[in-house]
């Protein structure tokens, strides 16, 4: 781009060429002040995302996104979202073969010997974002919550430590970060979320295999992607409430 | 980090390889758990007036009361941020099972533990206060609130009292470990410990642990004092022991049977879990050295008649194998409910450590703690009869 | 100590103590608990500042297109136009806040290309993929294909 043009965009101001949503959420960014995003109104929003299986091809943006934009540790350990590779014989769905090397975070290198008669696939996981959700309703002092816009979150100034939502948590999707010792999730990027923009992990996948949706928010292409296809949450037995909707996802995945 | 993911065998959720709860979780339950039994034992006496383990009486109150002091210790120690842990007296979760501890705790330590006891050696505390002098008296004045009325009609009010809080107490003491139980029974994820049958084999193994531990105080504190063995007491509580343990025996064995029965979705990840990484400590130690050899040496002195050391002998050994049985079975339960993946389809393992912050080293310390706790009570309070100087204060 | 309260006394003390630990608790509590405790649910409502003040590290989509409208009207029709400039890029909100001071170094494609398109069982059957080694020599992939637009016309 021509350097003359590129001064003029930024003196007259980006307004002009940013839709008018990211605008809003440019300015805050810009300003280095949440706050600025005034038109968020939480009681507006009801956060999900749906999770595409049949597009998911396993490069770990996702993994790579979430961990440099949430600061999460880089230890083999600790992941917020991570990528799960399945292989399946197709007659004994209870006996899955699963690995999910370092969460998937470099990609998955192709392995020697693979059996063409087996169903392969990968699985994204994430905090699932219930709204009846037994991490929460197991906090013995109010350190976690469902926010009003419908996301999962910790207030890490207040958390003891004592561990029990990790137990709690049928998908295991909470961890202990050690530089804090108070537990540590998914925050469905809510400092993204509440400027206009979308999470780490959606804004880095190339395929769209994963889409943040406001259910509260009767023209956002959720309602559509979920009437549309037969769409499944992980472990509904748990009934948790989860917000996290899969589309072809397999009767093998735990 | 590394050494952690390479005990991992088939496959677990990543941030699922570490443990959350170690050596110190078994621990907490375990001390609770000998607090419950210690006072419900007691409490035979008062309220269904079992003259035969009268001498047991103020020994369980003390070991009850010196448990239950360090029962907190283990949690503190395993927080995060141990000094916000008061947030659960400031804002409790009424949602959360965990954050009701603080209140049973308080209410069990203040109401029920302290009063009784402070009732019922309200007299013995008068009586010292009058006697002792220097510290030792204000330390006793100060028990007695300086007051001194130990009237008959003083006495016989505190008596009563004293009896209303015993039946309050069962129940508290109730409440405390089954809700224990209750913290792992309630855990939907975690099919290991998710059963309504959590709380009630927590509060039959207290009861185990708590009598086989008062019977074995009271053997070594009469040993320690050379005083003959009062075996008409001793019998008795072995018997209790006997008949709890027989409950509690049962209650594992129908959790097991029907698990076994129902085999679930979960049962092929436990059972495989059990047969391997938790054989020593699930069958060797809890079921069968921990179980089965003590009920079996217990139901033997029912049946046969045997000589008073040959007896005392088998209290002796059936007590401390009872103990060890109920500390298996904690630790079966909470480092057994982590030891396997909630996606059924891997395993880790416990590695602990020794003389760090959740480490073996300070396990064995609070272990020793409540024992350190109850020589100081012993000695302040003492549980028999003592030699007196001056007259008119014999006891 | 005379009437009724006679033999009642030392209960009376305790039942004071008692008093007085209950309410000095109450008092406790009333001055701890944190502001904003309870306004929308059982947590600190600043909690909720707390989750929407980190720092931001990808600037999205919309920030980039600001300014580089030469690569959107590059992508437009292509196989990679919906793709996020940062998936490739990486985080660069820096870089949109400064763009003159800070500039983002060019993705090595040996590594992004193949990460997605090395063929691999488990990827979706319609998706594009090639046996690297069989596909091409060592050079770059950006030798034949633009990485922008990357079918080769």
């Amino acid at each position: 781009m021509n350097p003359d043009r590129r001064a003029f965009l930024q003196k007259t101001g980006k307004l002009l060429v940013l839709s008018a949503s990211a605008s809003v959420a440019w300015e805050a960014i810009v300003a280095g002040r949440p706050e600025t995003a005034e038109n968020y109104k939480m009681s507006d929003h009801w956060w999900g995302m749906v999770i595409d299986i049949d597009v998911c091809i396993g490069c770990g943006s996702c993994v790579r996104a979430c961990k440099e934009e949430n600061d999460v540790p880089r230890e083999p350990l600790f992941f917020r979202t991570w990528v799960e590779r399945y292989q399946v014989t197709p007659d004994d769905l209870e006996h899955p073969t699963v690995d999910s090397p370092n969460g998937g975070y470099d990609g998955f290198p192709v392995k020697d010997k693979v059996d063409e008669k087996v169903k392969h696939f990968y699985v994204p996981k994430l905090c699932n974002h219930c709204h009846q959700s037994p991490c929460v309703q197991v906090c013995p002092v109010g350190a976690t919550f469902v926010s009003p816009d419908g996301v999962v979150l910790v207030d890490k100034t207040y958390c003891l430590g004592c561990r029990y939502c990790v137990q709690a948590c049928p998908y295991g999707c909470r961890f202990i970060d050690p530089r804090t010792e108070t537990v540590d999730k998914c925050t469905l990027c809510y400092h993204r979320i509440t400027k206009g923009l979308t999470t780490a992990c959606c804004e880095t996948c190339p395929t769209g295999a994963r889409q943040l949706g406001d259910l509260k928010n009767p023209k956002d292409p959720i309602h559509e992607f979920l009437r549309e296809h037969h769409v499944l949450v992980l472990k509904p037995q748990m009934a948790t409430g989860a917000k996290v909707y899969y589309n072809g996802l397999d009767g093998s995945v735990r | 980090m590394e050494s952690v993911l390479q005990s991992v065998q088939g496959f677990m959720y990543p941030n699922e390889v570490e443990l959350q709860w170690g050596i110190l979780i078994v621990l907490y339950p375990f001390t609770t758990g000998l607090v419950a039994g210690a006072f419900i034992l007691a409490s035979l006496e008062r309220v269904f007036n079992v003259e035969a383990v009268k001498p047991t009486y103020r020994l369980a109150l003390l070991t009850a009361l010196a448990f239950l002091l360090v029962a907190p210790l283990p949690l503190q120690l395993h927080l995060g941020h141990p000094e916000r842990s008061l947030e659960m007296y400031l804002t409790p979760h009424t949602e959360s099972a965990m954050a009701m501890f603080g209140f049973v705790y308080l209410w069990y330590l203040m109401v029920v533990l302290v009063l009784e006891i402070w009732l019922d050696y309200r007299k013995d505390i008068v009586l010292m206060w009058r006697e002792s002098s220097g510290p030792t008296r204000w330390l006793y004045g100060a028990m007695a609130l300086w007051s001194d009325n130990i009237s008959p009609a003083s006495l016989a009010l505190d008596d009563r009292i004293g009896r209303a809080l015993t039946v309050v107490g069962i129940p508290s003491a109730f409440l405390l470990h089954g809700y224990v139980g209750f913290i792992f029974g309630s855990v939907k994820a975690n099919p290991w410990w998710s059963t309504p049958l959590m709380p009630i084999v927590f509060l039959f193994s207290a009861i185990v642990s708590g009598i086989a531990a008062v019977m074995l105080v009271y053997m070594v504190t009469a040993w320690w004092r050379e005083r003959a063995f009062d075996m008409g007491c001793l019998d008795t509580v072995a018997r209790y022991l006997f008949y709890a343990f027989m409950i509690d025996f049962s209650l594992e064995m129908l959790d097991l049977i029907h698990r076994i029965y129902e085999a679930d979705e979960s049962f092929r990840a436990l059972d495989f879990m059990v047969h391997t990484r938790l054989y020593t400590s699930q069958v060797l130690v809890q079921i069968l050295a921990g179980t089965i050899v003590p009920l079996g040496m217990l139901g033997l002195v029912q049946l046969v008649q045997l000589s008073e050391k040959a007896r005392r002998r088998i209290y002796a050994m059936a007590g401390v194998l009872t103990l060890i049985g109920v500390f298996a079975m904690r630790w079966n339960v909470v480092i057994g409910g982590q030891l396997f993946s909630k996606s059924f389809l891997g395993y880790t393992s416990y590695k602990m450590n020794f003389a760090t912050r959740e480490g073996l080293l300070p396990a064995i310390l609070l272990l020793i703690l409540p024992f350190v706790i109850l020589a100081v009570l012993i000695r302040l309070l003492p549980p028999w009869k003592v030699q007196r100087h001056g007259a008119g204060v014999s006891g | 100590m005379s009437g009724w309260l006679k033999d009642k006394g030392h209960l009376a003390r305790m039942a004071g103590l008692f008093a007085f630990g209950i309410t000095a608790f109450l008092v406790f509590r009333w001055l701890m608990v944190p502001a904003g405790f309870g306004l929308y649910g059982h947590y600190r409502a600043g909690a909720l500042d707390d989750a929407g003040a980190r720092p931001l590290h990808y600037a999205g989509r919309a920030a980039c297109e600001g300014c580089h409208t030469d690569i959107v009207e590059a992508r437009q029709g292509s196989r990679h136009a919906r793709i996020g400039c940062e998936a490739c890029h990486g985080p660069l909100i820096k870089h949109a806040q400064a763009p003159t001071e800070v500039k983002p170094t060019r993705p090595d494609g040996r590594v992004l290309c193949v990460r997605c398109h090395e063929t691999n069982p488990w990827k979706p059957k319609g998706f594009p993929q090639v046996k690297v080694a069989d596909h091409s020599d060592s050079g770059p992939c950006t030798a034949c294909h633009k990485p922008h637009a990357p079918k080769i016309s």
